[in-house]
């Protein structure tokens, strides 16, 4: 078997190893997509009611890009976590004793992770539908705006699968990851726009990767009203090409970062 | 006969202290290596670095004359690990992860599926094959645990405290099934803290102390190292203990060791029967009631405490270099 072969057949082994922890544990499920219902019913009627967006859009329009975000980049903590857990348990020194392909179970658990974020990402496309936010654009727009997201989330599981290996303990890597996560989503156009935030505030939001995912996805589903003012700062004015640039640095750096990790690390 | 496992000079520190300080072993092809010492002493780590799971920082080792270093995954390709805690995914069947670890040995599919029911039936697990591993007992996991390690018919196997924590019947149990896999030709290499179990299964043995060999030998050399016999007592009353120590130490070759637990005390001695009925006369009229009184060979657990200074499951501080003064016994074949 060649080197490639030998990669992609192991990877696969341990996506499916992955996907059966789900199918055996439904909670997984349940829990990573009751929290984004929860987000949108929340924001929907709570914070709705007293939240003006630009340009005349409802909330429902403006707050869906911004809780598909704030999810996909939440959910990029179960593959630091699950990691984490591999470690704890000796699974990963198992892998480690075989002479399978070295990237093979970090391939595999964020590949499964991303699968896992195709769930989540319909589902919560579902529940918006229910509450009022429609898709205005062609369904290849659409489909890129799907593909964005995707490709941000599985960037981010890269970075928290280093913190993973890094950090060792699933508790401290959820705990750890949301002092940084949550700022990261909530100083950015997710749910309230930036116009009347704080000038530093504004700058950060400006430039963070998470506005320009979701001022991608708003702008790929159609949820901008049409002549309504440019948003300001190149990034959010070219939020897709922003947000893949980004993807592009993460996985560069964070690839290579954790697979040398998990080369030398050991269990308990 | 040539050397399944060879090990030179092998050294690792962690920070400030020394795991391992210069082990040199080697363990005969399709022989059984019990690796004894106490907790800390470095078992784990020599594992470690043999199985490619950690880099040492000096020394070589060569398992099926492959370099763990340089040849790291054909030496994965020919050996089988079961670690100290056993390393199911406790979502997945015993079924799925026996496939699995087939799968990533990379055997076909079909030869992957046909070899888990195989395994699963020699360890008493066809039962349960269809059940996540969650539901397992303690020593369901380890067997499953073993029966992975042993998928791609390992020629050497490693087994690092394999009974740790099991219940005595499972013990016994695993004893038999490495007694099997060494009767099938598979090179072991065992560490233990129980002495019994080395005795047992292992045709040599290697002492390890705080990252040095500090004995190496048959079981009967070790105990013929620290050699004499042992008058041994188990009274009913434990408060009774010092004074049969003080009669009886007229006989004793050293110190008795006394155990208040067991209420028994250990004495060494040289003589046969009748140091025996010396000793019995000595204890006339002592009023300690003798439950049993025997005169035997020194076990595994004499040799250690001669050894070490301290018993077998006494825990040491890694890399204390405060050794109590062992015996010079470092060294020798």
């Amino acid at each position: 078997m060649t080197a490639l072969a030998m990669a992609v057949s192991d990877s696969l082994t341990i996506t499916r190893r992955n996907l059966i922890k789900v199918k055996r544990v439904p909670d997984l499920i349940v829990f990573a997509t009751l929290s984004p219902i929860m987000f949108v019913l929340l924001f929907r009627y709570v914070f709705g009611s007293a939240i003006p967006v630009p340009g005349g859009l409802s909330y429902a329009e403006f707050l869906l890009p911004g809780i598909f975000a704030q999810t996909v980049v939440f959910g990029s903590t179960i593959t630091g976590a699950s990691l984490a857990e591999d470690l704890q348990k000796g699974l990963i020194d198992r892998f480690r004793s075989l002479p399978m392909a070295r990237s093979a179970v970090l391939v595999g658990r964020t590949v499964a992770d991303l699968l896992l974020n195709v769930l989540t990402i319909a589902v919560m496309m579902i529940t918006g539908f229910v509450v009022g936010w429609r898709i205005h654009t062609s369904v290849g727009e659409a489909v890129l705006g799907v593909l964005l997201l995707l490709a941000f989330a599985y960037a981010m599981s890269w970075v928290m699968a280093f913190v993973g290996l890094l950090v060792r303990t699933p508790e401290v890597v959820n705990n750890a990851s949301f002092i940084v996560i949550f700022p990261i989503t909530f100083i950015a156009n997710t749910f309230v726009p930036i116009d009347n935030f704080p000038s530093a505030l504004k700058t950060f939001a400006e430039w963070n990767p998470v506005s320009a995912v979701v001022q991608g996805a708003r702008e790929l589903f159609g949820n901008v009203v049409p002549g309504a003012p440019e948003p300001t700062g190149w990034a959010l004015q070219n939020p897709v090409l922003y947000v893949f640039i980004w993807v592009a640095i993460f996985l560069a750096v964070f690839v290579p970062l954790a697979v040398r990790t998990y080369r030398r690390t050991a269990g308990r | 006969m040539t050397d399944a496992i060879v090990v030179e000079g092998l050294a690792k520190r962690f920070g400030a202290t020394t795991a391992l300080d210069g082990v040199d072993l080697t363990v005969t092809e399709g022989s059984v290596l019990g690796l004894l010492g106490p907790n800390g002493a470095g078992k784990t780590t020599v594992v470690r670095i043999l199985t490619t799971l950690l880099l040492a920082d000096a020394g070589r080792a060569e398992v099926v004359g492959l370099d763990v270093v340089r040849d790291a995954d054909a030496v994965r390709a020919a050996i089988g690990l079961t670690g100290q805690y056993a390393a199911v995914d406790e979502y997945l069947t015993g079924f799925e992860n026996l496939e699995m670890v087939g799968r990533l040995y990379h055997l076909p599919k079909a030869e992957a599926r046909s070899r888990a029911g195989e395994l699963l039936e020699r360890f008493d697990l066809s039962g349960a094959a269809d059940r996540p591993a969650k539901t397992y007992s303690g020593g369901m996991r380890r067997r499953l645990d073993i029966a992975a390690s042993l998928i791609n018919r390992p020629r050497i196997l490693f087994l690092d405290e394999p009974t740790t924590g099991l219940d005595p019947r499972s013990r016994l149990a695993m004893w038999e099934f490495i007694a099997e896999l060494a009767d099938g030709g598979t090179t072991i290499l065992l560490t233990t803290q129980y002495l019994e179990e080395a005795d047992r299964l292992a045709d040599r043995m290697v002492v390890i102390d705080r990252g040095r060999v500090i004995a190496r030998g048959t079981a009967d050399d070790l105990k013929a190292q620290v050699g004499g016999q042992r008058l041994e007592f188990t009274l009913s009353r434990a408060l009774d203990l010092p004074e049969v120590a003080k009669r009886l130490r007229p006989l004793a070759v050293e110190d008795a060791r006394i155990d208040e637990q067991t209420r028994r005390l250990s004495l060494p001695v040289h003589g046969g029967t009748e140091v025996l009925a010396e000793s019995l006369r000595l204890l006339e009229g002592s009023g300690a009631e003798v439950l049993d009184v025997g005169l035997r060979r020194p076990d595994l657990d004499d040799v250690f405490l001669t050894l070490t200074g301290h018993a077998a499951d006494d825990a040491v501080t890694r890399g204390d270099t405060q050794a109590e003064p062992a015996p010079a016994a470092g060294g020798t074949r």
